[in-house]
C-alpha cells in the first residue's frame, strides 16, 4: 500500500459553514487512512459562481492566489472536497496556459501564479491513489443492510476534458466505495443530473422541480439513502428536502450523506466524528437499522 | 534533342496567378528548346493538336507541358506525342497548378518558381531515353473479395460475362448486410425475395468457386497475374457432404452460442446455420460454445449427422488461387454506440441497434417478425428514434454522414406503423438527407401517413424510469426541451469500415484513408479503380453507400475487369529498376531494401549479381538510393535525370 500520500488541503467556504460535516468526515477518513493533509496556509474563497459570471480574470486570480499557497509550502499536489471549488481551480490553471489571460491575472496578483500545482478531488484521491480495494481492506464496520444510490451531480466530472475523472455520462467512484464498503448500491439513474445548484436562491422552483426530480427517482429505484460529493447538492436534497416535499406534495424522508461520512463510519469511526448530526434530514432510524443488523450477526456469531 | 514546351493557362486555374506568356518567353533561353508558347487549354483537342503540329513542324525530339498534375493528364500528353510519332517517354511535365498557381498568390513568385519548374523538366527532358514496355499474358480469372451485394453484382456481372470467379467470404455465408434486412427503401420491398435469388445464383453459377468462411492470407504478384493464398478457417464440418438439413441445429445442447447473424437478438447453437436461406447452407461449429472441442465431451451432432461429415479434428486449410484482378467488396461494420454514456453505454436491454431492429423485423428472425422488447418480451408502444449515432460527430472521430440512416430509419417508422398499428414513432434527427430517387417523398410518407413524430435535435440523455425509459432531448425547431416516455429505442448508428479492412488493404497494396475506408483512382473520375493496377472496388468499403450504389459499383467493377480482360497481353510498365552488370559488386542491399521482393540474387560467370525480377518491380526506387556502386537505375527515375533536375533549380 502506499503510505506516503500527502497532499495539500483546501477545504473552501463552505466547509466552515454548511458543510461542515464534509470537512469534518474527509479530514477524519484521511487520517485514519495515513494521508496526510496539509492545511493551505490564509486560504481564501475560490470565487465559487459569482466571480466567474462576471469576470474570468478575477475568478482565476482567486483560484491562483491559493494555488501559490499551496506552492508557498512546497507542495504541489492539492485536494479539495469540494467539486466546486475544484472546477474553479481546473479552470484557472487551464485558462492560464493562455499567455495572454495568465498575463491579465498576473496583473492582479502580488505575485505571477505558480501554474504547477494539481488540483483534484478528496473523491479522486481516495479511488485513483490510495484504491477501492484498499479501503475495503480497512472496513472494520460494513455498511450491510444499507441501500444507497450515488449521486454526483453535473459538475464533479465534466467538462470530461478538464475534470480528467470517471466517466462524465456515467461514473461509478462513489457507487464502487459504497459496494466496498458493504453497502447495497442501486444503480441511480440520474446520477450527473443538475439539482438546481445555486438556483435554489433567485429562483427557487427551478430546484424545487429538479431535486424534486433526483428524490422522486431515488425513491422509484427503492434507494434509502443518496450519497454526494458536493455541498450544494447535499444542501438542496437535504437542507431543502422539506421545501421541496412543500412544492411538490411530495412525502419523502431520504437522508442524503457525503461519502466520506459513510466511508468514516465504515472505518470504525463515530457519528459524532462524521457530524451526522448536522444532516437536516435525520439518518437515525437508517444508522440504527444498520446497527441492529450488525448485532444480529454478531449473536449469530 | 529539339524540345518544345507548352505553358498551359487551364483557363484562369494557372493564368490568373502566374504569366504563361513569361514563362514561354523563359523557356525558350533553355539548352535544346526551339519552341515555346503559352497555350489555353493544353488538354482540349485543340491543344493536344498544337503539340502534334508542332512536333512535326519543328521536327522535336521532346516535349514539355507545363500544366496540371501528371496524375490525371500524364496519360493524356504521353498518347499525344505517340500520335505525332514520338516515343511517350520523351515527355516531361510540370506540375504549375497545384504546386504553383493554386497554392500562392504573388503572380511575380508564381511566374519565377513555374520558370524553375519548366527548366528542371527540359533538363531532364535531355536525358530521357525511349522505353519499351514489354508485353506478358494475363490470367483471365477473377477474386472477389466479400460476398455482400456489392460483391455478390461483380461476382455475377463477370461470370455472365464468360469469366471464371473466385469468391471469398468472411462468414459463413453470403448476403452480407442486406441478408440480415426486413425490407429495403424506397420501394419497402422484402430484402431476402430480392437478394435470395441472386445468392442461389452465385452457388449455382458454373463459373463461380466460393470459398465461405474464408480469409484471404496473402497476395502476391501483380495486374494480370496475382496469387492468392486464401485461409479456409475449420468448420468442423465436411462440406462437400453437408446437406444442410439442420438436424444437427435440433440436437445441439450448447444453445448459447453467439448469434452473430441476428445481431445477438437471442443465441444459437454452437454448430448452427446461420438462417434458412444462407449460402451455402452448410454448418459450422464454433469452438468457443462448442463442449466437444472444448471439454472433449459430448459429441452429439457426430452421432444424429445422417451424413456423417462432423469432423472434430479439422485444421484450417490453405489453397493458391491464381487470378489476374481482384474486385474488394468487403462492405462495412456498424460503429461501437456504447462509448455515448448518455444512451446509457449498453445498459439498458431496451436501446438497441437499428440493424437489431431489422432482424426483430423480419419474419425469417429470432421474434418471427414480432416487435419485442429484449427486457420483458412486452409490444412497445412508444419506439423512439435517434439519428446520427456514430454519424456527423467529431466527438467520437466520426464526422462523416452515413448517409443512409435517414432512410433506413424512415422504413423501420414505417414498418413499426404496419406492425403494431396502435404504436407511436418518434424521430430525433439532425437534417434529413434523403437525396435518391423518390428518397424525400419516402421520407414525407413516415411523416405525413405514417404519422411519424419527426423532432429536429439531439438526445441528451436516456434513463429507465419504471419499465419504460424515458428519452430527454431538444426540440431545436420549438427552442424546448422534449421528454417521451419510451418502450423501445432504436439507435441509427452509423457505418465504419469493416473489421480487418486496414489490414487487408497493406495485403492487396492500395491505400484507405483515415476511416479504414478504401480510396478511390479519382474522387469523381475513377469511382472503382484503386491505385494498384488490377485491384478494383465495390460497394461500402470505399464509403457508407446504400443498396442502389452498392449494385451500381458491383456492376462498375465487373465493366471495369471485363475491360482489362479484353486483351489477352498486357503491357508491363518500362519504369523499372534495372541492374548494371558490370557495376554491380553483389553485395546485395538492393535484396534487402526492396519492399517487394522484386530482386533476386543470381550466378553471372562464377559471380554473384544482382537481378530485377521486372514484373514484380513496382518502380519505387528505394534500390536506387541503395545501391552503394550506383548499379541499380529505375529507368526514366536514374540518379542523372534526378541530378540534372537538382542542378536546374540550383545553379544561382
Ligand atoms: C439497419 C440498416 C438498414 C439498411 N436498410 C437499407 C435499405 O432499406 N435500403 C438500402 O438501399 N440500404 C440499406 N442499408 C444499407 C445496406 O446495408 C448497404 O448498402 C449494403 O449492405 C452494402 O453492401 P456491401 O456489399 O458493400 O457491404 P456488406 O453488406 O457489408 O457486405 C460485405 C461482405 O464482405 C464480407 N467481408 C468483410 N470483410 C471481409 C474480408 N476481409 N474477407 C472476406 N470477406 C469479408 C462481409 O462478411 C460481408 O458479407 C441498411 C443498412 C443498415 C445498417
Ligand atoms: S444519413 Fe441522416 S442519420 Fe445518417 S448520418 Fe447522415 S444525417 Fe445522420
Ligand atoms: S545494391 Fe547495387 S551493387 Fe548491391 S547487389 Fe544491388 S545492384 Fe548490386
Amino acid at each position: 500500500m502506499n503510505t506516503s500520500l500527502n497532499y495539500a488541503y483546501y477545504p473552501g467556504c463552505s466547509s466552515t459553514g454548511t458543510s461542515i460535516e464534509y470537512d469534518m468526515s474527509s479530514r477524519a477518513v484521511c487520517a485514519a487512512l495515513d494521508i496526510k493533509l496539509n492545511d493551505v496556509p490564509d486560504w481564501s474563497c475560490c470565487g465559487s459562481t459569482p466571480a466567474h459570471t462576471v469576470d474570468h480574470s478575477l475568478s482565476s486570480a482567486l483560484s491562483a492566489r491559493n494555488l501559490n499557497q499551496v506552492a508557498s509550502i512546497g507542495m504541489d499536489s492539492c485536494i479539495t472536497p469540494c467539486p466546486s471549488c475544484l472546477a474553479n481551480l481546473k479552470t484557472a490553471t487551464h485558462r492560464m496556459e493562455d499567455e495572454a489571460f495568465r498575463n491579465k491575472v498576473n496583473k492582479l496578483l502580488d505575485k505571477p501564479a505558480d501554474t504547477r500545482v494539481s488540483t483534484k478531488s478528496v473523491l479522486q484521491i481516495l479511488v485513483e491513489d490510495y484504491g477501492i480495494e484498499n479501503i475495503r481492506k480497512k472496513v472494520v464496520r460494513p455498511l450491510k443492510g444499507l441501500v444507497v444510490g450515488a449521486y454526483y451531480g453535473c459538475i464533479l466530472n465534466r467538462p470530461a476534458e478538464l475534470m480528467q475523472f470517471d466517466d462524465s455520462e456515467h461514473p461509478m467512484a462513489m457507487d464502487n466505495i459504497m459496494e466496498a464498503l458493504g453497502a447495497t448500491v442501486v444503480p441511480f439513474p440520474l446520477k450527473v443530473e443538475c439539482c438546481g445548484a445555486s438556483f435554489g436562491i433567485p429562483r427557487k422552483d427551478v430546484v424545487m422541480r429538479l431535486s424534486g426530480k433526483l428524490l422522486d427517482t431515488a425513491h422509484a429505484i427503492g434507494a434509502k439513502a443518496l450519497v454526494t460529493a458536493c455541498p450544494l447538492c447535499q444542501m438542496n436534497l437535504d437542507m431543502r428536502q422539506n421545501q421541496i416535499n412543500h412544492a411538490n406534495g411530495s412525502h419523502h424522508n431520504i437522508p442524503i450523506f457525503y461519502f466520506t461520512q459513510l466511508l468514516g463510519l465504515a472505518l470504525g469511526l463515530t457519528e459524532k466524528e462524521m457530524g451526522m448530526n448536522k444532516l437536516c434530514v435525520s439518518p437515525r432510524t437508517l444508522l440504527d437499522a444498520m446497527a441492529n443488523e450488525e448485532t444480529i450477526k454478531e449473536k449469530a456469531a | 534533342m529539339k524540345i518544345g514546351v507548352f505553358v498551359c493557362h487551364c483557363g484562369s486555374n494557372i493564368e490568373a496567378t502566374v504569366d504563361t506568356a513569361a514563362v514561354a518567353a523563359a523557356a525558350r533561353e533553355f539548352p535544346g528548346v526551339v519552341f515555346a508558347t503559352d497555350t489555353m487549354y493544353t488538354c482540349s483537342e485543340p491543344g493536344q493538336d498544337e503539340i502534334v503540329d508542332a512536333i512535326k513542324e519543328h521536327n522535336l525530339g521532346g516535349v514539355v507541358v507545363a500544366s496540371c498534375t501528371p496524375r490525371m493528364h500524364e496519360q493524356t500528353f504521353r498518347r499525344t506525342v505517340e500520335r505525332a510519332g514520338l516515343n511517350k517517354y520523351l515527355f516531361e511535365m510540370a506540375n504549375i497548378r497545384e504546386h504553383v498557381s493554386w497554392i500562392g498568390k504573388d503572380r511575380e513568385a508564381n511566374t519565377n518558381k513555374s520558370v524553375d519548374l519548366v527548366r528542371m523538366a527540359t533538363e531532364k527532358l535531355l536525358r530521357n531515353r525511349a522505353l519499351h514496355p514489354k508485353k506478358f499474358t494475363i490470367n483471365k480469372r477473377v477474386l472477389i473479395i466479400g460476398g455482400g451485394v456489392a460483391g455478390i453484382q461483380a461476382a455475377l456481372d463477370c461470370a455472365d460475362g464468360g469469366l471464371e470467379v473466385v469468391m471469398v467470404e468472411k462468414t459463413s455465408t453470403i448476403g452480407g448486410k442486406m441478408a440480415k434486412l426486413d425490407k429495403t427503401f424506397p420501394t419497402v420491398d422484402c430484402s431476402s425475395c430480392i437478394l435470395g435469388p441472386r445468392m442461389v445464383d452465385v452457388a449455382q453459377h458454373p463459373n463461380i468457386t466460393l470459398y465461405a468462411y474464408s480469409e484471404i492470407e496473402e497476395i502476391k504478384g501483380y495486374v494480370g497475374n496475382f496469387e492468392i493464398k486464401v485461409k479456409k478457417k475449420a468448420t468442423y464440418v465436411d462440406w462437400k457432404n453437408c446437406t444442410g438439413c439442420g438436424i444437427c441445429m435440433e440436437k445441439c445442447p450448447s444453445k448459447k452460442a453467439t448469434d452473430t447473424f441476428n445481431e445477438e437478438i437471442g443465441k444459437t447453437t454452437a454448430i448452427n446455420i446461420p438462417f434458412p436461406q444462407a449460402i451455402p447452407k452448410k454448418a459450422k461449429i464454433d469452438p468457443a460454445f462448442c463442449t466437444m472441442l472444448k471439454k472433449g465431451k459430448c459429441g452429439i451432432c457426430a452421432k444424429v449427422c445422417p451424413s456423417g461429415c462432423i469432423d472434430y479434428e479439422m485444421k484450417d486449410e490453405f489453397i493458391t488461387e491464381k487470378v489476374g484482378a481482384i474486385v474488394t467488396a468487403t462492405g462495412f461494420d456498424l460503429f461501437d454506440w456504447t462509448v455515448y454514456g448518455e444512451y446509457g453505454g449498453g445498459r439498458y436491454p431496451d436501446v438497441i441497434t437499428s440493424l437489431q431492429y431489422e432482424r426483430m423485423l423480419s419474419a425469417s428472425g429470432p421474434t418471427g417478425g414480432h416487435i419485442k422488447r429484449p427486457s420483458d418480451g412486452k409490444e412497445p408502444k412508444n419506439v423512439v428514434f435517434i439519428q446520427c449515432v456514430g454519424s456527423r460527430d467529431k466527438s467520437v472521430g466520426r464526422p462523416y454522414c452515413t448517409g443512409f440512416c435517414c432512410m433506413y430509419t424512415a422504413k423501420q417508422a414505417i414498418l413499426t406503423k404496419d406492425h403494431l398499428p396502435q404504436s407511436q414513432s418518434y424521430v430525433f434527427y439532425m437534417d434529413i438527407r434523403a437525396t435518391g430517387k423518390l428518397y424525400d417523398e419516402f421520407t414525407r410518407r413516415a411523416m405525413e401517413e405514417y404519422d411519424t413524430n419527426y423532432i429536429r435535435g439531439r438526445v441528451s440523455m436516456i434513463y429507465p424510469k419504471g419499465d419504460k425509459l424515458l428519452v430527454r432531448g431538444a426540440d431545436t425547431l420549438m427552442g424546448t426541451q422534449v421528454e417521451v416516455d419510451a418502450d423501445l429505442v432504436v439507435l441509427a448508428v452509423g457505418a465504419e469500415s469493416s473489421a480487418g479492412a486496414s489490414e487487408l488493404a497493406e495485403k492487396l497494396r492500395i491505400s484507405y484513408d483515415s476511416y479504414g475506408f478504401y480510396m478511390e483512382g479519382h474522387p469523381k473520375l475513377k469511382p472503382v479503380e484503386t491505385n494498384t493496377a488490377g485491384v478494383y472496388l465495390a460497394g461500402a468499403c470505399q464509403g457508407p453507400k446504400d443498396i442502389p450504389s452498392s449494385v451500381g459499383q458491383g456492376s462498375a467493377a465487373a465493366a471495369k475487369v471485363l475491360g482489362l480482360f479484353s486483351k489477352d497481353q498486357l503491357e508491363s510498365d518500362p519504369q523499372v529498376s534495372i541492374v548494371d552488370i558490370k557495376r554491380c559488386i553483389g553485395c546485395g542491399k538492393c535484396i534487402q531494401t526492396c519492399p517487394f521482393g522484386a530482386i533476386k540474387e543470381i550466378d553471372f560467370r562464377g559471380m554473384v549479381k544482382a537481378d530485377v525480377i521486372e514484373t514484380i518491380c513496382q518502380g519505387c526506387g528505394i534500390c536506387t538510393s541503395t545501391c552503394p556502386q550506383g548499379a541499380v537505375q529505375l529507368q526514366h527515375a536514374t540518379d542523372n535525370q534526378i541530378l540534372s533536375e537538382v542542378n536546374a533549380l540550383c545553379q544561382f
